[in-house]
């Protein structure tokens, strides 16, 4: 096992416990508290990973979460986790974790060839040249899809909880850095119900990287504990908002157990909190920003700011020798540190050496500590591909676009490179806020939000740097939003910790040079210079963005795909904008940014989905015969939102296409009973309701007489067929309105909108009573029979006449029976009280035994309805058929003064007769099934290469007819009848069909129209 | 997700209310001609600024209402019961 040899014995807390873990098959150790990337640094391993293009070998680039290169897959089996940044990834006893990317292994890499051929890939490469020729997109996207794509999904369902939660507060202060934490002091002392959220497991921010302050580390942990004490505030730690969204709406990613080995993990895994806040204090922080130098990628090149991080937060050097690369005094820290740790370091600085050195700044401090510090001068060769070895440092020219002079050679295992830093405007921009771009300190800040999402960044996301101005700036921003959500605010003061040595003020000002020099022009040699280490994207790629025109940052984000990772350019963004700016002679603020999205880091869908899989996934609505059909071989299907029986299996097997003939033969025999409770119904009340009617229906309602029920059509506003269903009046203002199954919800809601909006003077009144009634439907020619024992009225056709209704007991229940079929026999609607549908649904299918009686499911109900011509809306129409269309004109009362869709059918173009009709088909093979869906073509059109003349929407195979048929919707339809045409078999086969009318039943055999009658 | 003040039950989060276009359009009678049916039928005025439009409070009490807003920044200036005009007030945005 090899020996953590980088280990300083400073920063963790002694006598930490020794981990294992295993990366990429080998065993490492590291200690409680390390994350899985200082763990790996402390075994002296940068190289992690290979990119996402040309497959270069990475490194650690970064300690947060901001991370582009170190993306690994964590855990095995039910555990695995894919795309984790190792730098967020807290370490445990047993984790296992993953290179991504490589294939067959890390080390060597076959798609490593793309880094060679790279001049051949340039940005847009794919966009170019698999555009031809178009047939073969197909093919290349296999081989691109293979080898493109970033880790890999879990082979084994999750074996983990997730949850989500609501809640409210006055105020959700996003980052406990020095400025959130001030924010949420005040807040929380002047008794705001606060929410302070840290992505890590402890607050502090940025001030967890100093080396030696005891007064702030003090600091620290007098306001941690002080916020912990108080009731108002929950501190939520190892939580991101990961999501800015409208009115405040912020959705919060909890790691509750990430960082335990799987054995000790509770219930859940991750939290989704989702609160909607009254105010917002966005207290992010800010990214270092990488320096855009020749092959800028290597292992071992990582941010000052993270190199001091690993030494300070974690006691881990990342490398023996180092060298601190340089446009800003920041760095100067991290060279000091490193200094101070044992570490053999130097640094270069692009800036021209001040003519009066000051020794209290911090290069002044780091030439007192006796290192070496090379001015105006940049980095132009990196050595070493798998692991920095070594640099070649050049002076600059006076311009900085070029290097001049002999070049040195330092060996060096890692590079601390700093080009300033970017407040971390993600959250202000995904609340919609304005940017802009601070000529002063050269970076985007915020400008202006909108008024729908109140928020205040405060501190260094905010452009602001020091420690003393961060706390005041958190102090203010609370007592702002205090003042907005008008709670008066305490009036005790945020203590400032003492002055510390390591707050040195910035003396120098940056030297800006959005790419540095190398020994070629940028793009036009071998070294690439990275501006977006995730997606490869190199200066080059913007330099050639811009000759091509792709000039909208929009439009080069997606050219070059910078910022299109997952780490959205958190770090590479403002070096992308910036140099197009450079390359289009243009101030960086006319190029513009693009904005944020959310989330700000990768939310798993685990925790997005919370609880509501399987069996929660969605609510079952079974209806209140169910049992019985469970027990009597019911095949279930979904319709409409309801789980309904399909068909009745008599035998273990029966297949379908059984089944369903059995069940029809016998309903044309004797009867059969089908449980039609999802049917929507709606009740109509008022003195208006047959006004109402006449205006929703196209055919007449006040002439419907009270016991009388009537089919009804209903349109939209364009005059398209949208419902269907009997109505029935109850009493003079009365009626008891059905709809189809899946319509139900949507037809209510649509009456709503004209009884309150278009028509508020009629007095109707609506109420949905769909799960109050159960509704058997009894039919067929023995159906009198069966029914007739059940109730003491009588049930005959002379005294009970076809579409009426009557009240009556059904075995002593009181029930709604309709005179209605929807299968052309004899039929019985029976509705009773949800309660007793079980129960009478037994007393029929009893009675029901002695004539054969079957229970059937919707396969029936659809052949036996389009055995009658019957159409259903939705399948037989599609929401672009009028009623001329589908043969129904009979319907339309078009003498009506008006009813919704009479202006919309009186358009020309629906009385064209080329419109698609509704017809009937009959294979000239009796035997065919004509697929739902299948082209209807003229003959011969496969071979002249003609299009469709219309398609099949109902098709089945009838026992009663003894062939198959087919409801079609057909180009000029009704006057192709006796025509002969083909459908198109998706086997590339036809079949020979006549044109016919759509009641089917009429056209059997003269012999066996005698016989069923 | 946005707030909205529906006038019957109060603010309630925008998952509880279904959205339902463009408020104030005038229904095509059989006595309207082409170009007001074509009104009717098709042309929304796409506003960028304030819009008046329709909600329906779907999860709640299930009654229509109008609102103004402004599709910029998503403000609502006010909600309204149907039947009344649209207050006169605008947002600078």
């Amino acid at each position: 096992m090899p020996e953590s040899t980088n280990r300083t014995g400073h920063a963790l807390p002694p006598g930490a416990k020794t981990l294992r873990f295993r990366f990429n098959g080998k065993t490492y150790t590291g200690l409680q508290g390390d994350t899985l990337a200082s763990a790996l640094l402390a075994n002296g391993i940068h190289f992690v990973g290979r990119s996402f293009k040309y497959h270069r070998p990475r490194g650690i680039f970064s300690a947060g979460s901001e991370e582009p290169n170190a993306i690994v897959e964590t855990g095995t089996g039910g555990y695995a986790a894919p795309n984790v940044r190792a730098t967020e990834v807290e370490l445990y006893d047993g984790l296992e974790a993953r290179s991504q990317n490589c294939w067959p292994s890390l080390s060597f890499d076959m798609l490593g060839i793309n880094s060679l051929i790279s001049r051949f890939i340039p940005a847009g490469f794919y966009y170019k040249t698999f555009m031809w020729p178009r047939s073969f997109w197909l093919k290349y996207e296999h081989y691109i899809r293979q080898s493109a794509g970033m880790g890999e999904c879990p082979s084994q369902p999750d074996a983990e909880g997730y949850e989500k939660h609501h809640r409210h507060c006055d105020v959700l202060i996003a980052g406990a850095g020095p400025a959130g934490l001030a924010a949420a002091l005040v807040a929380g002392r002047s008794g705001a119900r606060v929410i302070l959220v840290d992505e890590h497991p402890y607050t502090g921010g940025q001030l967890n990287d100093r080396r030696n302050s005891p007064a702030t580390d003090n600091w620290l942990q007098q306001v941690t504990t002080e916020l912990a004490m108080l009731p108002n505030v929950s501190l939520m730690l190892r939580t991101t908002l990961s999501g800015y969204y409208d009115h405040n709406f912020c959705t919060l990613l909890e790691k509750v157990s990430d960082h335990l080995p799987p054995a000790e993990r509770q219930d859940c895994r991750q939290r989704l909190w989702k609160v909607r806040a009254k105010q917002v204090i966005i207290a992010s922080g800010a990214f270092e920003r990488p320096l855009v130098f020749a092959d800028n990628d290597r292992p071992g090149i990582m941010l000052a700011s993270a190199v001091r991080n690993y030494i300070n937060r974690y006691g881990v050097l990342p490398a023996q020798q180092l060298c601190v690369f340089t446009n800003n005094d920041s760095a100067y820290q991290t060279a000091l540190d490193a200094q101070a740790t044992g570490a053999q370091v130097k640094v270069i600085d692009l800036r021209l050496k001040p003519d009066t050195p000051d020794a209290n700044s911090l290069p002044g401090l780091a030439q007192a500590a006796g290192i070496q510090i090379h001015w105006n001068s940049a980095v132009s060769a990196v050595h070493g591909k798998t692991q920095v070895k070594g640099v070649t440092v050049h002076q600059l020219s006076d311009d900085g676009r070029n290097i001049q002079g002999p070049g040195i050679r330092l060996d060096c295992q890692c590079i601390a490179a700093s080009g300033g830093w970017t407040p971390n405007v993600s959250l202000f921009s995904q609340a919609r806020g304005k940017l802009r771009f601070d000529e002063e300190q050269q970076h985007f800040m915020p400008d202006r939000g909108v008024a729908i999402n109140p928020n205040i960044s405060a501190g260094a996301c905010n452009g602001r740097f020091d420690l003393a101005g961060c706390i005041s700036e958190g102090e203010s921003a609370a007592f702002l939003t205090l003042d907005a959500l008008k709670i008066s605010a305490s009036k005790q003061p945020v203590t400032q910790p003492p002055a510390d040595p390591e707050d040195q003020p910035v003396h120098l000002a940056p030297r800006i040079l959005w790419a540095v020099p190398c020994d070629h022009p940028i793009g036009e040699g071998p070294k690439k210079h990275f501006h977006e280490l995730q997606n490869d994207s190199t200066a080059a790629d913007i330099a050639l963005a811009a000759r091509e025109g792709f000039h909208s940052v929009e439009h080069l984000k997606r050219y070059t795909t910078t910022g299109m990772g997952t780490d959205q350019g958190k770090t590479s963004n403002v070096n992308a904008l910036a140099l197009m700016a450079e390359y289009r002679r243009l101030p960086i603020a006319a190029v513009g940014t693009t904005r944020f999205r959310q989330p700000y880091t990768p939310v798993t869908f685990g925790a997005i989905a919370g609880k509501d899989l399987q069996n929660l996934f969605a609510p079952k609505r079974h209806t209140a015969i169910q049992p019985w059909h469970d027990r009597h071989g019911a095949v279930m299907e979904d319709a409409g939102g309801w789980r309904r029986p399909r068909y009745y299996q008599q035998y273990p097997g029966e297949s379908m296409h059984d089944a369903v003939q059995r069940e029809c033969a016998q309903v044309r025999k004797t009867a059969g009973m089908v449980d039609a409770s999802t049917l929507g119904k709606i009740d109509i009340q008022g003195k208006d309701a047959a006004e109402f009617l006449e205006r929703i229906y196209t055919n007449r309602w006040h002439t419907l007489a009270v016991g009388q029920c009537r089919y009804g059509l209903m349109l939209n506003e364009q005059g398209m067929v949208i419902d269907d269903g009997v109505t029935s009046r109850i009493g003079e203002h009365h009626f008891h309105m059905t709809t189809t199954t899946g319509g139900a919800a949507r037809v209510y809601q649509l009456l709503e909108d004209y009884r309150q909006t278009e028509w508020p003077e009629l007095d109707v009144y609506l109420t949905s009573v769909t799960e109050q009634w159960s509704v058997i439907s009894l039919s067929g020619p023995s159906a009198e029979a069966i029914m007739q024992p059940l109730t003491s009225q009588p049930v005959n056709a002379a005294d009970f006449p076809d579409m009426s209704w009557q009240a009556m007991d059904i075995a002593g229940v009181p029930a709604r029976v309709f005179r209605i079929s929807f299968s052309g026999e004899a039929g019985y609607e029976i509705n009773v009280p949800t309660r007793y549908g079980q129960a009478i649904w037994e007393k029929i299918w009893q009675q029901g035994q002695a004539f054969g009686c079957v229970a059937y499911g919707t396969e029936s109900i659809h052949l036996l309805r389009a055995e009658m011509g019957f159409i259903i809306v939705g399948q037989d129409s599609d929401g672009t058929n009028t009623p001329l269309d589908l043969g129904m004109q009979w319907i339309v009362a078009s003498d009506k003064a008006d009813f919704v869709g009479k202006r919309g059918l009186q358009r020309n173009v629906f009385s064209q007769s080329n419109r698609k009709q509704l017809v009937g088909l009959m294979p000239e093979d009796a035997s065919q099934i004509l697929p739902e869906g299948a082209q209807v073509v003229l003959p011969g059109a496969i071979q002249s290469n003609d299009k469709g003349i219309g398609h099949v929407t109902s098709g089945y195979f009838s026992s009663t007819l003894e062939s198959g048929f087919a409801m079609a919707m057909v180009a000029g339809g009704r006057q192709r009848k006796g025509d002969t045409l083909e459908v198109m078999l998706l086997s590339g086969e036809t079949v020979r069909v006549t044109v016919t009318g759509t009641r089917f039943l009429d056209m059997q055999p003269k012999a066996a129209q005698q016989e069923a009658s | 997700m946005l707030l909205i003040e529906c006038p019957w039950c109060g603010q309630c989060e925008q998952s509880e209310f279904h959205y339902g276009g463009e408020a104030h359009l005038t229904r095509a009678t059989p006595e309207s001609d082409n170009t007001e049916l074509t009104g009717f039928l098709f042309l929304r005025s796409n506003v960028r600024g304030d819009t008046a439009e329709r909600w329906f409070h779907a999860a709640g009490c299930r009654r229509w209402f109008n609102a103004r807003r402004n599709t910029v920044d998503d403000r609502f200036i006010c909600t309204y019961k149907p039947g009344q005009n649209a207050p006169q007030e605008t947002t600078d945005a």
